[in-house]
């Protein structure tokens, strides 16, 4: 064992490829700081949606803004730190909760209660209320069993090549909103009328009920997942890996999907379904600061804090046209996502 | 100790490894070798339990890998597969380091940086601690992935084939190390091997599978022979005496 081990390495091939990586090579080597400044700005960006140019009458608009950063900060972190563990325990940077078509089995789920039990129910959900919540809490219970028993089948099952994963989601995603539109067709028009209007409630319109329960409920995932940063890391590594190591993969990667699907039910109750936008924060925070989790995490959702509140801002008081946000966000995460499956053909 | 009572494992209608009831008692290198889809690997995996057995049990001192707890295998076992595919950008150092996760739970201390240092001198890896994995070439990546599984500092390591991807010097230098872990640290390697000349030199005992069964069990004076290779394999094979090793010819 000694010098004669260190294999020689065509020179070449080394040098390309440290070229390929030098950029992100210096950035992650401070990972720390940069997740740092990317929080920091993060709140600046909040406190200047707030505060920046208040009107005459500020204690209306004051609340007003402070529930639309509310919900803004907690859309963008459920769907960033959704995203990010969804990768690890898929071992890729191209699939996604939403192009899984875990927000259209929400909107199933939606549609199928007021399907069933009557645009009654989901008023009371859109209008707050004890039975909303509840009916909330309902509809995340059915979401977690059905992700649960889904991802054990596509992801636990015999092993799968990402690229049959990703069709079958993309088919399991079309199947879910075609059942979801024959069952709209076959509603009444005034039960369709509120239930379109709580698909598509944008970022300024968010009741606060729902608010309230989904920063606990987001609050309290993201404090547990937190604690298990070290364990994601060494999942990261792979399933036979992490067993290796003395991780109980099928266990973890179970857990890790109910966390997975109640950040989704949060987001998607929030403001509807958003496929792209996880994919482009994710990736950011990968090329940013690594994959150690303890910084990916919170660097994934101070980007998406800052794309959502700033695109917001711009949207609101810039450009002058209220909503659409979600739209410019995804053209990014699509164009984002078409390179990194272009660039993985390559590969 | 590593038993293995009745192990079965079945592929759809292939039985891959087939009721084998096997010892491991003996310290040192134990190589497994056999022709291609003997259930080698399938073997290991199930001992390792990253395979879940279709019958029987593999026990790794008295403890049956099903039903005890992965964190506590974790300390005493560490097993290496073939395939290293990383989605993660992860430097040496990291992924050694990770090595160490199943005593420091992801806060390591000093005793674990030590061991990570330790482990990266002997496998000469000290040039390319920073370098991250996806420069590095197979055959460097490999002795990395080695490397955390040393780094585990199990008394029981399992390496599926992980001579794959070296050339002549690093194969070597590979089984060197694997021989001074089990001569200076007690280890108690299995390893899975392709080529029974490796086998055959520095193993101190090796089983041989056939058709998910065990066909030969033995020190390699007594597997490396014409008549047992003859069999597992079905080609002419010729046994030679090297250097005080026995090497076998079957090149045709």
């Amino acid at each position: 064992m000694s010098a004669d081990l260190a294999a020689p390495t065509p020179t070449r091939r080394r040098r390309r490829k440290k070229q390929d990586a030098g950029g992100a090579r210096a950035a992650a080597r401070r990972p720390g700081l940069i997740t740092g400044v990317a929080l920091t700005v993060a709140v600046l960006a909040c406190a200047g949606f707030v505060l920046v140019d208040l009107p005459g009458a500020w204690e209306y608009a004051l609340r007003l803004r402070l529930r639309t950063v509310a919900a803004l900060v907690l859309v963008a972190v459920a769907v960033a730190v959704s995203t990010v563990l969804f990768q690890t325990v898929t071992a890729n940077r191209i699939l996604t909760p939403g192009l899984m078509g875990f927000d259209a089995l929400y909107l199933l789920v939606q549609t199928a209660v007021v399907f069933f039990a009557g645009a009654g129910a989901l008023g009371g959900a859109a209008g707050g209320g004890i039975a909303g919540s509840l009916l909330w809490l309902v509809e995340v219970g059915v979401m977690v069993v059905l992700i649960t028993a889904l991802s054990r089948w596509l992801l636990l099952g015999a092993r799968r090549d990402l690229q049959i994963v990703v069709l079958v989601g993309v088919v399991v995603g079309t199947l879910l909103r075609s059942v979801t539109t024959i069952l709209q067709r076959m509603l009444d028009p005034a039960s369709f009328a509120v239930l379109q209007d709580s698909f598509f409630a944008s970022f300024g319109t968010v009741e606060e009920d729902l608010l309230t329960i989904s920063a606990v409920v987001v609050l309290a995932t993201l404090a547990v997942l937190l604690a298990f940063r070290h364990v994601f890391d060494v999942l990261a590594l792979g399933r036979e890996a992490a067993t290796s190591l003395g991780v109980d993969h099928r266990r973890a990667v179970l857990w890790v999907m109910v966390a997975v699907a109640v950040l989704v039910s949060v987001s998607t109750a929030l403001v509807g379904p958003i496929t792209f936008f996880g994919l482009l924060v994710a990736n950011l925070a990968y090329v940013a600061v690594g994959h150690a989790h303890r910084w990916s995490i919170p660097a994934a959702s101070a980007f998406a804090v800052i794309t959502l509140v700033v695109g917001q801002w711009l949207l609101d008081r810039v450009f002058d046209f209220g909503t659409g946000l979600s739209i410019i966000i995804e053209l990014g995460g699509g164009v984002l996502f078409l390179a990194l499956l272009l660039g993985r053909a390559r590969l | 100790m590593i038993t293995t009572d009745s192990l079965t494992k079945r592929y759809g209608p292939s039985t891959v490894v087939d009721e084998v009831t096997l010892e491991l008692a003996r310290p040192g290198v134990t190589a497994l070798i056999g022709p291609n889809g003997a259930g080698k690997s399938t073997l290991l995996s199930l001992v390792g339990r990253l395979a879940d057995a279709d019958g029987g049990a593999a026990l790794v001192d008295g403890m049956d890998v099903a039903t005890t707890r992965s964190r506590d295998l974790a300390k005493r076992m560490a097993i290496l597969r073939q395939e290293h595919h990383l989605e993660a950008r992860l430097s040496v150092r990291d992924l050694v380091g990770f090595g160490r996760f199943p005593h420091s739970r992801g806060r390591p201390g000093p005793e674990d940086e030590a061991v990570v240092a330790d482990v990266l001198t002997r496998l000469s890896l000290d040039d390319l601690a920073d370098r991250y994995l996806d420069e590095l070439s197979g055959g460097q990546r490999q002795r990395a992935f080695i490397a955390m599984a040393l780094a585990q500092d199990t008394e029981y390591l399992l390496l599926d084939e992980p001579l794959n991807n070296l050339d002549l010097a690093h194969a070597v230098a590979i089984m060197r190390l694997l021989r001074t872990a089990a001569d200076e640290l007690g280890k108690r390697v299995v390893v899975v091997l392709h080529d029974i000349n490796f086998a055959s030199r520095w193993s101190d005992e090796i089983v041989a599978l056939a058709d998910g069964r065990v066909v030969a069990q033995g020190p390699p004076a007594e597997v490396i022979r014409p008549e047992v290779l003859e069999d597992l394999y079905g080609v002419p094979v010729s046994v030679h005496e090297v250097d005080g090793h026995r090497v076998a010819v079957y090149y045709g």
